[in-house]
């Protein structure tokens, strides 16, 4: 089996402060801290296993600044074979077609069986790179998958539907599967693979050397236009409990508590 | 041209809440783009769910083959390909959903168009779409614009929006299938159920929702402390249960149960919507979060913005005391 496997280098927003630009153009990302997309890590992990188990090469492929050179051979060293990465300042990133094109333009020319994808990026939450990646590359999918079986020339793929339902649809070879969380449990990089990673090659391509040409994947080639960002005013329904500190807090959160009976 | 569609999204007989919510929305932008709501329909046997869809649509345009059983992605694709080029609507509707997002973006790379995801306000200006959606898991809102093209896609957000209340009767068109064949390259082979575990979450009355905060596995005995203290059953968010901290029952949101407990509390938890759609029915609701924006915060009755690791301990030694 010859997988390739695309992750994104995004920030962890989860407990960080959001700002803008002047112009709510742009966000001012310069204080995050970026790693794997989280669902990416787990599709890593799946493409590393199908290779333990079934032999072949996983070749890992972002769209990404250099920084994230770091990420990309985390996932070398947990068991990738070979990198691509695509830096290339013309790309309208907001577009998920876009992306989807470039990432088709990076492997169509090649040998592959597989495919995978996140099924989310948690930056942009569009959901849609994988599928519409399928549809440049013209061979099947499945999205949301958390199960995966590879038989013979085909896969057997288990989509996860809303609470909890799962599809199992089968695929014939080769395909892209977008990766739930939660299919696997994600190894850490062993430390003989870090060492070993660093001498995997690791491609840097731009459009250019892709032969894509720009106009396909900029902004003039995007039907979608960012208007404007905003910080979206979130109506805090709650009641804040205030006080000196933590304890204070939860001492009077208890009689609160205890007052409306819920304890 | 100018019509609304509203892919309907149904499943083993049933229709799902985001179509009612797709119609609402639908309903209230259709006179900007100057059509009408068009419920699209692809099934087999689905004559019933036609019948209560027009209630909610000026039409129901409906494809009723043994070939749409179960839904496929590809033939899907196909049909809806198909009926876009008949109909030319303005607008395709399609759930931000396990079903949506595995047919919309092939669907939009196909036909060329412009497609939006995970849209949560939308509204027309000189015929054209106009519409919002978010970064960063809520933190930041985003109005986006179209180029011009005879039809848009977008995928709606689930449990964002109110559902419509079924008030008219409209039209019920039953057309042939404009694509049968069976897909060549992907089956359908069957749906596995959820399992089932030992305690039903969605019965509960008092719940405590761990989330990522909690950071480890060695720290869910202060949490079961707290659950203690207020006889409650322990759930969690998605992160939580990827983790492992948690079995897969105890998941609370859309790819989890929707639980409805006098008392949600919820300790480490950001509220991401997937989450929230899953607690909607919740009394009371209770947060404690370091971070003071977080979304939870808008769906919480009473919150602390501060370290759980501070919190829980103190609390739990105040309600013990009683
Ligand atoms: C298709 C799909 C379906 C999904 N279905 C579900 C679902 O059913 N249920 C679900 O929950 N999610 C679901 N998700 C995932 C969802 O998008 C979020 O990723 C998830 O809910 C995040 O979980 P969390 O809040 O525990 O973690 P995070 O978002 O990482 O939040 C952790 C929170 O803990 C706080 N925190 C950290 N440390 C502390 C501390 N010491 N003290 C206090 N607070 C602290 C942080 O400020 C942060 O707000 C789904 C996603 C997809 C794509
Ligand atoms: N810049 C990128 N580089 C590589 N893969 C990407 C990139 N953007 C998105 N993807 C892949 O597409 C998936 C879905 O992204 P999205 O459609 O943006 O939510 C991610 O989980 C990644 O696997």
């Amino acid at each position: 089996m010859k997988t390739f496997v695309c992750i994104k280098y995004v920030p962890d927003t989860s407990e960080a402060d959001v700002n803008l630009n002047e112009d709510g153009t742009g966000v001012d990302t310069s204080r995050f801290s970026f790693d794997i997309n989280e669902a990416d890590n787990y599709a890593v992990e799946e493409a590393v296993r199908i290779k333990e188990n079934h032999g072949g090469s996983v070749t890992v492929n972002s769209i990404g600044p250099q920084d994230s050179e770091v990420t990309i051979r985390m996932a070398l060293a947990k068991g990738g074979d070979n990198a691509i990465r695509v830096e290339d300042s013309r790309i309208y990133e907001y577009d998920p077609l876009s992306i989807a094109k470039v990432l088709a333009a990076s492997i169509k020319d090649q040998e592959y069986d597989l495919v995978m994808t996140g099924c989310v990026a948690n930056d942009d939450g569009n959901m849609s790179v994988g599928v519409a990646l399928a549809e440049e590359l013209g061979v099947p999918h499945a999205a949301m998958v958390k199960q995966v079986e590879v038989q013979d020339g085909k896969v057997k793929a288990h989509r996860e539907l809303e609470g909890g339902l799962m599809e199992v649809v089968e695929l014939s070879l080769p395909c892209v599967l977008t990766i739930q969380t939660g299919i696997n449990e994600p190894r850490y990089a062993p430390i003989k693979g870090i060492r070993q990673a660093k001498k995997k090659e690791l491609k840097v391509m731009s459009l250019d050397d892709l032969g894509l040409p720009a106009d396909q994947v900029d902004e003039s080639a995007s039907k979608i236009k960012l208007n404007q960002l905003y910080i979206p005013q979130v109506e805090a329904k709650a009641e804040f409990i205030e006080g000196e500190d933590a304890e204070e807090k939860a001492t009077k959160l208890a009689e609160v508590l205890k007052k409306g009976g819920l304890v | 041209m100018g019509d609304v569609f509203v892919v309907i999204e149904h499943r083993q007989g049933e229709i799902r809440d985001v179509n009612w919510e797709m119609l609402n929305l639908a309903s209230q932008v259709a006179s900007d783009f100057g059509g009408e709501v068009v419920s699209v329909l692809l099934g087999s046997g689905v004559d019933d769910i036609a019948d209560q869809l027009a209630g909610a649509s000026s039409k129901v345009l409906y494809v009723d083959d043994p070939v749409l059983e179960n839904f496929n992605a590809d033939i899907y694709q196909k049909n809806l390909s198909a009926l876009i080029d008949e109909h030319k609507p303005t607008i395709v509707m399609i759930g931000h959903t396990a079903q949506g997002v595995d047919v919309a973006p092939a669907l939009a790379v196909e036909k060329d168009l412009p497609y939006l995801t995970d849209v949560i306000e939308l509204r027309g200006e000189g015929g054209k779409p106009v519409a919002v959606r978010q970064y960063y898991q809520g933190k930041v809102n985003a109005e986006f614009s179209f180029a011009d093209a005879d039809t848009y896609i977008l995928t709606i957000r689930e449990a964002a929006l109110e559902p419509i209340e079924p008030a008219q009767k409209g039209s019920v068109e039953k057309v042939e299938a404009p694509a049968k064949e069976e897909a060549e390259h992907r089956k359908f082979v069957e749906y596995v159920e959820a399992e089932i575990g030992d305690v039903d979450i969605t019965q509960s009355e008092m719940l405590i929702g761990v989330g990522r905060g909690v950071r480890e596995d060695k720290n869910m005995p202060m949490i079961e402390e707290l659950a203690q203290v207020f006889e409650a059953d322990l759930c969690g968010s998605r992160a939580a249960v990827d983790a492992g901290w948690l079995p897969h029952d105890r998941q609370v949101g859309t790819s989890g149960k929707s639980v409805k407990p006098k008392l949600y509390f919820a300790v480490g938890i950001s509220g991401a919507f997937q989450h929230l759609a899953g607690i909607k029915g919740a009394k009371t609701v209770v947060a404690v979060n370091k971070d003071p924006n977080a979304p939870i915060f808008a769906e919480a009755d009473y919150g602390i913005v501060d370290d759980l690791f501070k919190v829980v301990p103190k609390l739990v030694e105040e309600l013990k005391e009683e």
